[in-house]
């Protein structure tokens, strides 16, 4: 009786399917619960994984509950690749789609911030431009281009994410208030860090990633978000070593 | 097959130990009696950061080992391109001392299942993972050494043992082995054959290198013994001798201490080394 990839495969994924058959233990037996060591290894590494990916969803629901959760969503979504540094990548919109934690609706959003520092963490290095770069006449700068780092990300939340992302990982952080906040990632050396963006900080690094100049981009966000403090978000970036060209186009003389 | 410019594997005969980020500083600080380091390859697959700065540091003073674990080389799909791709990409960087992966497969249907799985060991078995080891040692240009698995069960559809499965498939591709001691007394408890008889048969010429592990004790249905490779603990003296047994037939050879899930601290996993080492000194060179 041959064992194909495929039964062995299915069974191992489904703690309630039969043992295949032809698996036989040191007596020429029927292998038994000899499978089950494989099932375990499966669902107990991956589980690992899931732990280790979400520490503060695993926090947040405790980690019985990840334990139960990653069960079900292992088996939905196993990893894709052996790149199991990125595995987790559809938890958010699992989360997202669980009845039963409706009633906690940040949590899809606190596991792309989680997703989103793990691809910070893992993303190609490149130097920072140096600190004087913007060390320019004013006119310049609103002319400029920027460049930013593979490792700086943005998460926009309607929810606290931040803040609850802080409580959970300081002591003594402050509770959350039901505000929304994006976040800005930046890596200066191997560790990234989160920052709570200013109002309109997200809209504008888009307008930028999108090819913008520094003023186009404020025009555009300042039209909506009157208060957008671009000095202030600008200063996260610096310090971040997230801006890694500087671009001014010259006006034509 | 490899023809003989094919850059082959010289890691020292001497001990290593598979590297922990945790460890890092006292690598640098005090690595005695540890002389090599061995790395996953896929947790360096990333495209930057702290895991790659600490390998390009690590690697400037150890010679290093890249011990893949998710080529699924035994699976009956085809090996996944990007994965050899990027395989291929930090083999080419690195220009590690050593590249080895398994006699097992991970991979179905695109979905990666992290764990080494079992496969029959059939003549269609061979001739699939021939192909497959000869794609990647032509990919990536140079030798690999080719890890025998722990077994919890056996297929009734084996026509071969495994040391004459593994003898026959270095035959054919030219490839090494790394011959795992703590795999073998596991395999052996568990399938009720004899260690000694395991390593009368295999093909000790063309071992690369040993590796040694913890493993933990379980029963099965019936009560018989039933022995998991953990890499969570010290190697038990029954694994220390059988590695006696080996090195007395094969010569000093470079020997890892694997020690992967509740990591120690580096003093434990030195002392560890430390035993492979006057396991070492015993063998004539």
């Amino acid at each position: 009786m041959s064992v194909s990839q495929t039964t062995f495969h299915a069974a191992l994924l489904d703690p309630a399917a039969a043992i295949p058959e032809g698996l036989l233990d040191a007596a020429a037996q029927p292998a038994g619960r000899r499978f089950s060591v494989y099932r375990n290894n499966v669902a107990v590494s991956l589980t690992d994984a899931m732990h280790q990916a979400f520490p503060v969803i695993t926090k947040l629901l405790g980690a019985q509950n990840m334990d139960g959760l990653a069960g079900i969503f292992l088996r939905k979504h196993p990893p894709s690749s052996p790149l199991m540094m990125f595995y987790g990548e559809e938890f958010p919109g699992f989360l997202a789609g669980m009845e039963q934690l409706s009633h906690l609706g940040y949590l899809s959003d606190v596991a792309r911030l989680e997703l989103a520092l793990r691809q910070s963490y893992h993303a190609a290095d490149k130097e920072a431009a140096p600190t004087d770069a913007l060390a320019i006449p004013p006119e310049d700068i609103m002319r400029a281009r920027l460049g930013f780092a593979p490792s700086m990300q943005v998460v926009r939340s309607d929810w606290p994410i931040f803040s609850i992302w802080r409580f959970n990982t300081e002591d003594g952080a402050p509770k959350p208030a039901a505000v929304a906040e994006d976040i800005l990632i930046t890596r200066p050396d191997y560790d990234p860090a989160p920052h709570l963006l200013p109002p309109g900080g997200a809209e504008w690094i888009s307008g930028l990633q999108a090819g913008r100049t520094i003023g186009g981009a404020f025009e555009e966000t300042a039209a909506q978000i009157p208060e957008f403090d671009l000095g202030a978000t600008l200063a996260l970036l610096l310090q971040g070593g997230a801006i890694t060209s500087v671009t001014i186009e010259r006006l034509a003389t | 097959m490899l023809d003989n410019t094919t850059r082959s594997n010289n890691l020292p005969a001497a001990p290593g130990v598979g590297y922990k980020p945790q460890h890092f500083e006292q690598i640098l600080d005090n690595a005695h009696p540890v002389s090599w380091l061995e790395i996953h390859a896929e947790n360096y697959m990333g495209d930057g950061g702290r895991p790659l700065a600490q390998l390009r540091h690590l690697s400037e003073q150890f010679p290093i080992s890249v011990h893949g674990v998710g080529l699924s080389i035994g699976g009956e799909g085809p090996l996944d391109p990007d994965h050899l791709a990027r395989l291929k990409q930090l083999i080419g960087w690195l220009n590690p001392a050593s590249f080895s992966e398994h006699l097992a497969w991970s991979t179905h249907d695109s979905h990666f299942l992290n764990d080494l799985l079992p496969l029959p060991y059939t003549d269609a078995t061979l001739t699939r993972i021939c192909e497959h080891i000869d794609l990647v040692q032509d990919t990536v240009g140079r030798q690999m050494l080719l890890e025998n698995p722990s077994s919890y069960l056996a297929f009734e559809e084996s026509t071969w043992s495994e040391p004459d499965f593994l003898r026959e498939i270095a035959r054919r591709t030219g490839c090494g082995m790394l011959l795992d001691v703590n795999n073998v007394f596991v395999s052996a408890t568990n399938l009720d054959y004899s260690p000694q008889g395991y390593i009368d048969a295999y093909p000790l010429e063309k071992v690369g290198e040993i590796h040694l592990g913890g493993h933990d004790e379980d029963e099965d249905d019936h009560g018989h013994p039933l022995l998991i490779d953990s890499h969570g603990r010290e190697v038990v003296d029954t694994v220390w001798a059988l590695l006696d047994y080996v090195l007395d037939r094969s010569g000093p050879k470079p020997v890892l201490i694997e020690w992967d899930t509740d990591v120690p601290d580096w003093p434990i996993l030195r002392a560890e080394a430390d035993r492979a080492q006057a396991a070492l000194d015993r063998v004539p060179a």
